[in-house]
């Protein structure tokens, strides 16, 4: 266990105050950066992805420095990676984990799977209430459509 | 209702809901009220419909409304490529309320979000059609003495049909048995079925028109397209077996009604039309009551 934490660390290093976001599954490392807005950051940011995970087999992990998430901020993220674990540092020492949790409205971040939405047709934010957090159902707030896990596309 | 937009049939109560039929019942006796003056009625029809324009437009004429607007977005702005955003915000300042019809899903939602005065959704692409469910339940309760415990029937298309899913969701509060005949391919959705469920009510689904008329108060026929089989061969064999005829009326209750939202193609033979059993033509009609009961309360002219 000692071994495997030191071998972690020497492949991203650690940060000294800021947020790490582990276990993201690797397809959706990226989609967890433009979520959180963090592509055009101007601090450090170690990302890495397809790191060997013995609970997840690949995972990813993103490591921001200087940077605290407000929970809903973060929850965002939890459409694209359920798994992920926040841990807050301070002084390189872990003072927080928590997981993330399915928020229960989701603003601009999913695209409406309706074709004829006209949230896909004039430039406006897209909304939905989640009916359903296991099977991740999202209830548009225009079309009153339903976009579920197996149609859902990022804006 | 003051102020309230309408672009959901689930964004009034069903207080709200009996509100509307007895001030649309207080119309029917007295049509002619110069009530409105003082106000214009914007009436938006991005796509043309010509009888839902025309209903809401005779309601508002009759209560002394001014009408301004369009008929189809050809003749307008928005052919030069207007964000329906400013479309709304301009003709706000014009209007004391808005009918919009457009052919988007949630255009009417969003349009009751960036406008300075209440909207009325007069159809928003498949999704909402929230005037034409109050003109339904209108029309059953008062063919009925009530809207409770009814056995109706859905006959046709109940897949694609919004009219049909807001009216069965509308009657789920009602302790309504539902009879559902469609062709396989054009069921009622699973998601409409499961308001239906949530309320254990009772209901059967069915491909033969002539097993339910003996049974049901209300029959309501809406028309199969053909564009909506893929395979024109499907269409072809059930086409005539959802064609209710004057003869197959015979066993039927005595106050069963048959209904239709219009325009019928062949679905009811004209023969029907003579039976006392045929409604279709006085539930339009009864659609300007409705209405004038809605636009006389978001006004705020009657409480």
């Amino acid at each position: 266990m000692e071994k495997e934490i030191l071998r972690k660390e020497l492949k991203v290093s650690a940060i000294e105050n800021g947020t790490v976001i582990d276990h993201i599954p690797s397809a959706s490392v990226f989609q967890v950066l433009r979520i959180l807005d963090l592509t055009t950051y101007g601090d450090q940011l170690l990302i890495a992805t397809n790191l060997d995970s013995r609970k997840m087999g690949k995972k990813g992990i993103i490591k921001v420095n200087n940077l605290f998430f407000r929970g809903d901020e973060i929850n965002k993220i939890a459409l694209v990676a359920p798994s992920a674990t926040l841990i807050v540092i301070r002084n390189f020492e872990v003072v927080e984990k928590k997981q993330v949790e399915v928020p229960t409205v989701v603003e601009n971040i999913v695209r409406c799977f309706n074709p004829n939405c006209l949230t896909n047709h004039e430039e406006i934010g897209t909304r939905f209430t989640v009916i359903d957090k296991v099977e991740m159902k999202l209830h548009c707030h225009y079309c009153e459509k339903i976009t579920a896990r197996n149609n859902m596309a990022f804006r | 209702m003051k102020k309230k937009s309408l672009v959901s049939i689930n964004d009034f109560t069903r207080e709200e809901h009996t509100r509307i039929l007895d001030l649309a019942g207080a119309f029917e006796k007295r049509p002619k009220q110069r009530i409105l003056e003082d106000f214009v009625v914007a009436t938006l029809f991005f796509e043309p419909s010509t009888r839902t324009r025309l209903s809401f437009e005779s309601a508002a004429t009759r209560l002394g409304a001014r009408v301004i607007g369009f008929t189809d977005s050809s003749s307008s702005s928005v052919t030069k490529g207007e964000s329906l955003r400013d479309t709304i915000l301009t003709v706000s300042n014009y209007c004391d309320i808005i009918v919009m019809r457009h052919p988007r899903e949630g255009s009417a939602r969003f349009a009751s979000e960036v406008a300075t005065v209440p909207v009325i959704n007069a159809g928003d692409g498949a999704n909402q059609h929230p005037t034409q469910t109050l003109l339904d339940m209108y029309s059953i309760r008062k063919t009925q003495g009530s809207l409770d415990k009814l056995k109706v029937a859905f006959v046709g298309d109940l897949k694609y049909g919004r009219t049909v899913h807001s009216l069965v969701m509308a009657l789920c509060n009602y302790k309504t048995t539902f009879h559902l005949v469609s062709p396989l391919e054009l069921k009622l959705p699973s998601s409409v079925k499961m308001s239906i469920k949530e309320k254990n009510l009772d209901y059967y689904q069915t491909t033969d028109m002539q097993e339910v008329i003996g049974e049901v108060d209300i029959l309501y026929m809406t028309r199969i397209q053909k564009e909506r089989f893929s395979d024109p061969m499907d269409y072809e064999k059930v086409k005539n077996a959802y064609i209710l005829r004057n003869g197959m009326l015979e066993g039927a209750k005595p106050n069963l009604k048959i209904m239709h939202p219009l325009p019928r193609v062949n679905e009811i033979t004209t023969d029907v039309d003579a039976n006392p059993k045929a409604y279709y033509f006085t539930q339009a009609l009864n659609g300007v009551f409705v209405r004038q009961a809605l636009l006389a309360s978001i006004l705020g002219v009657v409480e």
